[in-house]
């Protein structure tokens, strides 16, 4: 499937589907999104562009094998959750907020960083899965 | 007294680590773990001797009465000090029989971790904590029985073991269960005065009956005994421990904690007369046709626990103080004799009865505690031995019913058993050095002095009874809730029946000794009713449980992935429907459902035709494609019914199936041939069955009313409590988000298992093309 159409795409389309996916990611407190469909939608855009160009030169983009984002995302994620029990002596998970929200991204808080967490632990599943599959197929 | 039983565990813990230091010489000092608590417990006895009782509680999970409570009683004194003491000597011993070995620091990690449970197991108060430490001693006994790992039968038999005691500990807990459900508490110290109303209970009955399955199968009782002898597979330090003072002990520990509750009922005493009567009967008769020291041992370790489960069953005063003094004795000169066959085995590399004589000539030391042993064994005075075979036949001969019968049963058990003592303890000592035997290396002192300890103590307390009398005997009857202030240990009552009974013991066990010699002809003979034995019939059932499992794998688990998914589909479909027959009404509620629209309809084709294309397609990847085309028409429906998250996400999801789809399906060859008629109509019938179910299920789902409350409350608080505007978002990142943490977890590990199974596969493969 390595036609230059889309390779020339992909090389675009790598980018502004990751930055979509950010976006999607950021945007999922008020409005239809979150951290799962990002990871999804940033995924999909390693997917093709491994279609495109070979699983190899997607390999040497991303630098480290996709299974340490697992390890990476839990730890964020528990973290944001052990956050108010080490430092502010409440229960495990309790959301905490800044006071003022900051431009572009919004209102900062711990259920953000929950979501980068759950946005990249489903990213380093999904390739995993995938990179694994296809290079046992 | 949690840190007391905690210490073992955390030792061997630690062991595994640090084993290595204690390997060589440093392994003497870990016997001063169990030396330690020893004098720990004992420092208790003038509260026990006083009627006092300690007790400890930790809190665990007291929402389910579950806790850590320590009781140090009479009979848990008694039990702890034989399990300390005891396990002083076996440590110290086995740093001499085991030096150089290994797996030492193993061993003695094992060993630990099994004191420690035993300990927990008679400290504990609380029925579950006792459970867990009585699974914890069956757990550690397996890895201590099937030390000698390299030899099958030791394997064989550790694995029997296992088997047998994990069998009695699940019933253990279900009984325990039903217990604590009907005495409204968990702490057997509580149940004591409720015991008439547990016993009027309904079900105290099937209670009894699974606490019995728990000891007889722990304690070695017909017909569970068969684990015993195989349990002799273990290294001698390992038997002496077990089968003296502590595992075997346990189950009847566990009746003799539960007399209280559960016994004076006419259940309880009659099983355990009768289950007691024929194990001790059968075992006793069995010594006199092995030939393994160790074997005769096993057999008359048996016929004991018969004894004590009879006292039990006999449940009055007399029997209960009997039983408790009978448990010290046994522990003693069955320890005794059991070192004592180590040291034999350890010079001279066998333990066959027919060829071992005159050895007191080479290991003077262990001949002299072998016939202390076998003297204690048989009842002679001034033993301790004496003192317990009298208490022994005063309750018979005092129980109001056929007295005379049981009381002659009790005599031709004790002859037997003091003739297994005589060939055990004394025989192979006597008479002449066989040839080949004169070198036979002079004992060292660890393997010498705790036999002589022990079996000097069976003297000593014989001598001077009230050395234990006040501070064990009477605190045991205590802690069963009898009077013990009748109670006067002494060794000569005056010429009595029973000292008549006690004379005759004693000289009949001598005769059998000179009239019958143990061969291999004899232990050949009784090899043939191997078939009809349990341990025949329930290794029987074991090969047609393996049959009938393999059966049902192969029927069931047989590699077709079409066929796992129509399996569980049509159980699936069996299940649900047979509850949808039963009771529902079936209403389709008309009102509820909106009005068709032109984009529904256009969907609906679209549909209908991709089922249609990925039915009949020649290709896969089309009909992949044409499932993939079913996805988006589902997400299409969820943006129509304003669920934009559920479609973005089906919508991702899908596509990422469709590349998996294809990246699998893309390397394997065309249809290569095609399902036969038959195969394609039972699926059809499948999918229409499995399909129609769903279908009803939604309709149902739609006519029930909807409990909106919690819809509600997400709704009114997302952004109130979480500051957040899509409701969706906010459940799954903060109202629900440990079920989020959970899920993603269970991701990583699917994502690591697909890792670890291709990439594993994947390295074979190489190397094959290597």
């Amino acid at each position: 499937m390595k036609t230059i159409i889309l390779r020339t795409a992909s090389n675009y389309l790598l980018p502004i589907l990751l930055l979509f996916s950010i976006f999607i990611l950021l945007r999922g407190h008020y409005l239809p999104g979150g951290g799962f469909v990002g990871g999804l939608i940033a995924s999909i855009a390693f997917v093709l562009h491994a279609f495109a160009n070979g699983l190899k030169d997607t390999k040497k983009l991303l630098k480290f094998h996709p299974g340490f984002l697992m390890p990476v995302g839990l730890s964020l994620a528990f973290l944001s959750g052990l956050l108010p029990v080490i430092f502010f002596d409440q229960a495990f998970m309790t959301g905490l907020w800044m006071q003022d929200p900051i431009p572009v991204i919004g209102s900062i808080g711990t259920a953000l960083f929950f979501d980068v967490g759950v946005y990249i632990v489903v990213l380093g599943v999904t390739l995993t899965i995938i990179f694994t599959i296809s290079e046992s197929a | 007294m949690l840190i007391a039983i905690l210490i073992g565990f955390v030792f061997a813990l630690f062991l595994a680590f640090a084993g290595k230091f204690f390997k060589g010489k440093l392994s003497i000092l870990i016997s001063l773990i169990p030396l330690g608590l020893f004098i720990y417990f004992l420092q208790y006895i003038p509260n026990i001797a006083s009627n006092q009782i300690v007790t400890e509680s930790q809190q665990w999970i007291p929402s389910f009465g579950v806790n850590l409570d320590f009781r140090l009683d009479g009979l848990a004194m008694l039990f702890s000090l034989m399990i300390t003491g005891i396990g002083t000597l076996v440590f110290a011993y086995t740093s001499s029989y085991l030096k150089g070995h290994v797996y030492l620091d193993r061993f003695y990690a094992y060993l630990l971790v099994f004191m420690a449970s035993m300990l927990g197991l008679v400290l504990s108060d609380n029925i579950i904590s006792l459970f867990i430490f009585w699974e914890l001693t069956s757990i550690s006994s397996f890895f201590l029985i099937g030390f000698n790992n390299t030899n099958p039968d030791s394997r064989r038999s550790a694995q029997t073991a296992l088997a047998v005691t994990g069998i009695g500990g699940l019933l253990f807990l279900a009984g325990a269960l039903i217990l604590g459900s009907i005495a409204g508490t968990y702490q057997i110290s509580e149940m004591i005065p409720l015991s008439e109303m547990i016993a009027g209970n309904a079900h105290y009955v099937l209670a009894v009956a699974l606490i019995f399955g728990a000891a007889f199968t722990k304690s070695a009782q017909f017909p569970f005994h068969f684990w015993l002898p195989g349990a002799m597979k273990a290294p001698t330090p390992v038997s002496t421990y077990l089968h003296s003072a502590t595992m075997v002990k346990a189950g009847i520990y566990l009746l003799f904690r539960l007399t209280p509750v559960l016994g004076g009922q006419e259940f309880w005493n009659t099983t355990l007369l009768i289950v007691g009567a024929v194990t001790m009967f059968y075992a006793a008769f069995h010594t006199l046709f092995r030939t393994d020291l160790k074997g005769i041992l096993a057999y008359s370790t048996i016929a004991a626990l018969g004894i004590l489960t009879f006292l039990i069953g006999l449940g009055t005063h007399e029997a209960l103080l009997a039983a408790g003094m009978f448990i010290l004795v046994h522990a003693l000169y069955k320890a005794t004799l059991f070192l004592m066959t180590g040291a034999i085995d350890q010079g001279t590399k066998t333990r066959d009865v027919t060829v071992l004589s005159g050895l007191r000539k080479v290991m003077l030391p262990i001949a002299i505690a072998g016939i202390l042993a076998a003297i204690s064994n048989a009842g002679i005075p001034p033993s301790v031995g004496f003192l317990g075979k009298d208490l022994i036949y005063e309750s018979t001969l005092n129980f109001n019913h056929s007295a005379i019968f049981l009381t002659g049963l009790a005599v031709a058990t004790n002859v037997l058993i003091a003739y297994a003592g005589y060939v055990t303890g004394v025989k192979p000592f006597i008479g002449k050095l066989p040839t080949g035997m004169e070198h036979v290396d002079y004992p060292p002192l660890l393997i010498w002095l705790p036999p002589i300890i022990l079996g000097v103590l069976g003297f000593v307390f014989g001598m001077f009874p009230s050395l234990v009398q006040e501070s064990l005997i009477k605190p045991i009857l205590t802690s069963v809730g009898r009077d013990p202030s009748q109670v006067h240990l002494k060794i000569w009552h005056g010429f009595t029946p029973i000292l008549g009974l006690s004379v005759l013991t004693i000289s009949l066990g001598l005769l059998v000794y000179f009239l019958w010699k143990p061969t291999k002809s004899k232990e050949d003979f009784i090899e043939r009713f191997e078939k009809f034995s349990p341990k025949h019939i329930l290794e029987s059932l074991a090969v047609l449980f393996e049959k009938a499992s393999d059966l049902w794998t192969r029927i069931f688990q047989n590699g077709y992935l079409r066929n796992y998914i129509s399996v569980i589909i049509v159980f699936l479909v069996g299940l649900v429907s047979l509850t949808l027959l039963e009771n529902t009404t079936y209403r389709i509620d008309y009102s509820s459902f909106s009005r068709l629209t032109i984009y529904e309809v256009v969907t609906l084709a679209i549909m209908i035709m991709s089922i249609g294309f990925a039915v009949f397609t020649k290709s896969r990847l089309a009909a992949v494609a044409a499932t993939g085309v079913m996805g988006y028409s589902i997400c299409l429906f969820f943006v129509f019914y304003s669920a934009p998250d559920l479609a973005m996400t089906q919508f991702t999801i899908d596509t990422l199936t469709v590349i998996l789809f294809v990246l699998v399906l893309y390397k394997l060859p065309k249809y290569l041939k095609l399902s036969d008629y038959k195969t394609r109509v039972k699926d059809t019938v499948i999918s229409i069955a499995f399909g129609g179910l769903i279908t009803i299920l939604a309709l149902e789902v739609l006519a029930q009313p909807v409990n909106e409350e919690i819809s509600n409350y997400y709704a009114e608080n997302a952004y109130i409590l979480a500051h957040g505007k899509n409701v969706v978002n906010v459940i799954l990142v903060d109202f629900r988000g440990t079920d989020t943490m959970v899920e993603i977890s269970v991701l990583a590990i699917a994502a690591i298992g697909v890792f670890g199974l291709l990439k594993l596969r994947l390295k074979s493969s190489e190397r094959k093309q290597k």
